[in-house]
């Protein structure tokens, strides 16, 4: 096991840049998630880690090495692959023992090393059959039994969960979880899926065109998102946004278009008038006398919940209520954001105003 | 039953004619739509071959069909020193041009695999062997062997390597050599496209997930790539033997056979003594006494070509 530091760390394929210099530190064990939408550059920049992609600038440690110029078999680190990428001609105890053989190790401790990782995984009845003969759970696992065979410093996944359906996703995303607390190896973990993001990490980092968008526990992205980006993309349903302005003459209020005012706690930051968007998650929403007026849209019950779709102010929003109020499309609903819990974004940077 | 329901009313089989049972019968239907293509293997293929095989147990010339005669062609072969020096020379044309062939193509083909500048104009060029007639690149060999014009031994002369020209198709040796490596140069681009189509379909994740397991580039080869690859290598390989065994152009243009027979395959020989000599039983009993040969070399890939273990079971993709 080993921390991973990654210092300023560029890469351009030819003349254009794709990763514009990064810093990540990840803590020795923890579970760092690198999430984003495609093309934001966090496979290239676990691929980087791995040694399959070389940096154009900066540094990447893992323990008290520079392994800017290690060959990935150098690196000491593991990776599951988005396709698995499990040998087919092999069966699933030679895919998990490939790495053992090709260092040389003792056949008895081949044994012993790939026994160990087919019980902790429950492989144990397929260590005869090829990949083929697997279900796609199940050649998830030998994936990661082939990792965990090698007992690295680092993991890597790379999206290791978007092949499967979607009971499977979540099945397998606790047995990782459950692994890491188990083995305690450093990971690092790539998904676009926020909610993988969300369960499972330690320390999330948010990534966006090649940039880092904001570092930081799960909880703390959610509550305090640095920027519109993070705050549109942490959370299900998404935060609504509404572009407006800030009033001080009197309370300190927020005033969106056609007029409606949204409750603000104190913003130390901003003088009256200026342009800001008013960010509120859908679940922060309440039915209230004095709230703004909304027009019900679409109704959506799941169950534990209703999902409303609405207009504000002209602008689209979602609202969640763990009431089951009996909306109907058309009906007019007084709505009140929580003003402790509402965030305010600067209209032009997209940078937090508010604590 | 099934007819019944298609028809829409219901009728007694005794009530429909034996033509409608044979139009809407689907076990008739299936012979109807196999016919056209039995029809032309069995007129094209089958029959000559069925032909060839009688006649080489006649007397059969030229002009005249001929009486049966038992393996009287075969026991005159049997005492042939020519036709055994004929097999001789097919089986060293095979298997030399064959493996080497198997060797270059397949370097080739990892060659053309990795990202190589002008990667596209490369690969076309690697199959301009195979697209010229074979006639008219065993013309060009048949200059580049020339005992007095040879661009090969002039260029050597002219680099103080030798000091007269070789004669390529005159000696026995180098006339085996010379029309082996004619018939490599022809068969590679064969091999090389077709081995390097089946690289591409090796998944690249498979070589990342090798390099961070620690395998170098040879073990990559020798236990990712190579293993993925032997089924198509099974293939390629047949077809390739099978193309080498039974060659006649190249062969014909360079050497007709010779000199003194020292090129002379099964194939020509059969040629030399059916058309040209006219003893037709015989050329057909030299042409049958392949078949154990091509029998041979297609068993042993069909039980090499048997899929592997890995790739049963059922496909979950």
């Amino acid at each position: 096991m080993a921390s991973v530091a990654i210092r300023d760390v560029r890469k351009a394929f030819g003349a254009t840049p794709v990763i514009h210099g990064v810093d990540v530190g990840i803590g020795d064990g923890e579970f760092v998630v690198l999430v984003g939408p495609s093309g934001c550059g966090k496979s290239t920049l676990l691929r980087m880690i791995a040694g399959l992609e070389n940096i154009t600038s900066g540094e990447i440690r893992i323990g008290d090495r520079i392994v800017n110029d290690l060959p990935p078999k150098e690196r000491d680190v593991a990776m599951v692959f988005q396709n698995y990428a499990l040998y087919p001609h092999m069966t699933v105890a030679a895919n998990m023992a490939f790495s053992m053989k090709l260092r040389g190790a003792a056949r008895s401790d081949i044994d012993t090393r790939v026994k160990r990782a087919a019980d902790i995984l429950g492989l144990g009845p397929y260590l005869d059959r090829y990949p083929r003969q697997l279900s796609g759970g199940q050649r998830q696992r030998v994936a990661m039994g082939r990792a965990i065979v090698r007992d690295p410093q680092v993991f890597l996944f790379d999206e290791p969960l978007s092949n499967l359906d979607a009971k499977l996703r979540v099945q397998m995303r606790s047995e990782i979880k459950e692994l890491h607390q188990r083995l305690k190896t450093t990971t690092v973990y790539v998904t676009h899926d926020q909610i993988e993001a969300m369960t499972m990490a330690d320390k999330i980092v948010v990534m966006h065109d090649g940039r880092v968008e904001q570092i930081g526990a799960p909880l703390e992205l959610y509550d305090k998102p640095r920027n519109l980006f993070v705050a549109g993309f942490i959370g299900s349903p998404a935060m609504n946004f509404l572009p407006g302005k800030l009033r001080r003459n009197g309370a300190l209020t927020f005033e969106g278009a056609n007029g409606i005012r949204l409750p603000l706690d104190a913003v130390p930051l901003g003088s009256d008038g200026r342009a800001a968007v008013y960010g509120v998650r859908p679940e922060h929403f309440t039915l209230a006398d004095d709230g703004a007026e909304a027009e019900i849209q679409l109704v959506e019950p799941t169950g534990a919940e209703i999902q409303v779709l609405a207009k504000l102010g002209g602008a689209d929003i979602i609202a969640v209520f763990r009431e089951r109020h009996l909306f109907k499309p058309g009906d007019k609903i007084r709505l009140r954001p929580d003003p402790k819990l509402a965030h305010l974004f600067d209209a032009g940077t997209g940078e937090r105003l508010n604590i | 039953m099934a007819d019944v329901t298609l028809n829409g009313t219901p009728t007694t089989p005794r009530a429909r004619s034996a033509w409608q049972r044979l139009k809407v019968n689907r076990n008739w239907l299936g012979l109807w739509f196999m016919l056209p293509a039995m029809a032309f293997l069995v007129l094209f293929l089958a029959y000559p071959l069925g032909l060839g095989v009688w006649i080489s147990f006649t007397d059969a010339r030229i002009g005249r069909g001929g009486a049966f005669v038992g393996l009287e062609n075969y026991e005159w072969l049997w005492d042939d020193s020519v036709f055994w020096l004929s097999v001789f020379n097919t089986l060293l044309y095979t298997t030399v041009a064959s493996a080497i062939k198997f060797a270059v193509g397949l370097y080739l083909a990892l060659l053309l695999n990795e990202n190589l500048p002008f990667k596209a104009i490369l690969r076309a060029v690697v199959l301009i062997p195979f697209i010229v007639p074979t006639v008219l690149s065993a013309i060009a060999f048949w200059w580049l062997f020339d005992s007095q014009f040879s661009i090969l031994s002039w260029s050597l002369r002219k680099l103080g390597l030798i000091s007269t020209n070789i004669d390529f198709l005159g000696d026995v040796w180098n006339a085996r050599w010379s029309v082996i490596f004619a018939n490599i140069w022809r068969g590679v681009p064969f091999v090389a496209v077709t081995l390097l189509a089946g690289l591409q379909t090796v998944s690249p994740s498979l070589y990342e997930a090798a390099t961070i397991d620690g395998a170098n580039r040879w073990q990559i080869f020798r236990y990712i790539t190579y293993p993925l690859l032997t089924p198509i290598i099974a293939v390629v390989m047949t077809f390739s033997v099978l193309f080498t065994f039974t060659d006649f152009q190249l062969i014909w243009v360079l050497t007709r056979g010779g000199p003194v027979n020292a090129t002379q395959l099964m194939a020509t020989l059969s040629y030399q003594r059916a058309i040209l000599g006219g003893h037709l039983g015989e050329g057909a009993a030299i042409s049958t006494a392949m078949i154990p040969f091509l029998l041979a070399a297609i068993l042993i890939s069909w039980f090499g070509l048997q899929r592997r273990k890995w790739q049963h079971g059922e496909n979950n993709d």
